[in-house]
């Protein structure tokens, strides 16, 4: 196993999962609460990663933030590096690939609060700030939890979009889907079989999570 | 005074209000299905008539104007210092008893709201409620907390759409009784929304009568209600 590239996921899915969340609870209020018409097509956008194979998202992002475009030579500026193959630009691409993963559960669990509290909150003057942070996300708190979690594994099992914008350099962008992938090609199945298991128990964990935390999941009964 | 110009269809139905409420107290009187419910909600600016067609909305209070809708001009209901308390209390079921009242006290220091607060649990006469979990609140229980949480912040207009439902005979008379006395000292205008008849002669209101989304009549309750009244009489009578 290489503890290394485990770390290394770990930071990433850890990374991805915080802004993710900081990302999403305010854009799905917006979707929820808001009436602008541009909530269809802001809807959609932040559906598309799961429709647009990870390859080529991957390849759009090295493009974009490659020296060849005026977004990627601002951030290099900026950065003092190209976002391409390294850990930022990882993240940069983990957020954008996952960002369906946090949004469409919470976007379900704000809209499946009664109306009647909102109306409440509403009369009772909360903005939408407010409405969001002390009304939705404690009444829909297995959403924000489900939202976190599947981000989270969504970000572990990552493949293309790592190995298109980051490549496969060790302690920097080598995650444990790469390093699976390395050993597979190797014809090493041993080393394949127990990084195969590693992933497969941290999923089996975080799932059991999930539905231990609904009310129709594993504790009915 | 609130000036109401209203016109929206919902569906089928269709509701025309044009009238000015003068009285502290009103209740607006009518079947289930009249309109009662979606012109209290249009008046807490919680529903909105389509700027477009035959629907249109004015709504003022003591002059200043709520909605305008044919200059899409709209107070948001924040601001409107309208309460409104539905059927349904719809306590926020996360929070305490405590601090549901507190939640539109927002802006008041910490002080102010503790005092506000047991002033609100004296009114309705819910001290005893304070260490209960919201969920556990019987539905009389809740409503009383409901209307706690909505006067709290001393509003210049309360809507009550049928607020007492819970309660029973006594226990809703006791408290209309608490709030005829306390609602006047604070310049509270009130507009109570019931098809109970026995609600209408409960208090000194005034009385608008809405059938099929019209409004009929308005004045005392012993000429608008007349014959409410003589029906009631009559099942007392032949009870």
């Amino acid at each position: 196993m290489d503890w290394q590239a485990f770390a290394l996921t770990l930071k990433l899915a850890a990374t991805t999962t915080a802004i993710l969340i900081a990302v999403a609870v305010p854009l799905a209020g917006w979707l929820v609460l808001g009436h602008s018409r541009w909530r269809g097509a802001v809807e959609a956008v932040a559906a598309l990663p799961l429709v647009l194979p990870p390859t080529v998202l991957g390849f759009f992002l090295l493009v974009l933030l490659g020296p060849r475009t005026m977004v990627g030579r601002f951030i290099a500026a900026l950065l003092g590096h190209p976002l391409a193959f390294s850990f930022s630009g990882l993240v940069v691409g983990s957020v954008i690939y996952s960002l369906p993963f946090a949004v469409q559960p919470l976007v379900a669990g704000f809209a499946a609060v009664e109306t009647a509290y909102v109306d409440a909150a509403r009369l009772l003057g909360a903005g939408p700030v407010r409405m969001v942070l002390s009304l939705l996300v404690p009444l829909a708190r297995r959403s924000v939890l489900a939202a976190a979690i599947l981000s989270f594994l969504h970000t572990v099992g990552e493949f293309g979009v790592v190995l298109m914008l980051g490549g496969d350099i060790p302690g920097a962008t080598r995650t444990v889907s790469i390093v699976l992938y390395n050993q597979v090609e190797n014809f090493d199945y041993t080393a394949a079989a127990q990084t195969s298991a590693v992933l497969f128990a941290l999923s089996v964990l975080a799932l059991g999570a999930i539905y231990a935390a609904r009310p129709g999941g594993a504790r009915r009964g | 005074m609130v000036e109401i110009s209203v016109k929206a269809r919902r569906g089928s139905f269709q509701l025309e209000v044009e009238c000015v409420f003068l009285s502290e107290w009103t209740v607006l009187f009518g079947p289930s299905g009249s309109g009662k419910s979606t012109l209290l909600r249009i008046m807490a600016g919680l529903d909105q008539p389509a700027a477009h067609g035959d629907e249109q909305a004015r709504i003022s209070l003591d002059g200043q104007t709520l909605t305008d809708s044919a200059n899409g001009f709209a107070i948001s209901p924040g601001r409107r210092q309208t309460s409104l308390v539905a059927q349904q209390p719809s306590l926020f079921p996360h929070l305490s008893v405590v601090a549901n009242i507190e939640y539109g006290l927002r802006h008041l220091d910490r002080k102010t709201r503790k005092t506000r607060v047991e002033e609100m649990l004296e009114l309705v006469d819910a001290n005893a409620l304070v260490k209960r979990r919201t969920r556990e609140l019987s539905g009389g229980e809740a409503q009383r907390i409901a209307l706690a949480r909505a006067l709290a912040p001393r509003p210049r207009l309360l809507l009550l759409d049928e607020p007492f439902s819970a309660l029973d005979g006594a226990a809703s008379d006791a408290l209309l009784a608490r709030l005829e006395n306390w609602l006047p000292a604070y310049r509270v205008q009130t507009l109570m929304a019931t098809h109970d008849a026995t609600d209408a002669f409960a208090t000194h209101a005034a009385v608008a009568l809405l059938m099929d989304g019209k409004l009929e009549a308005l004045g005392p309750a012993n000429q608008v209600l007349a014959h409410e009244r003589q029906r009631l009489l009559a099942r007392i009578g032949g009870g």
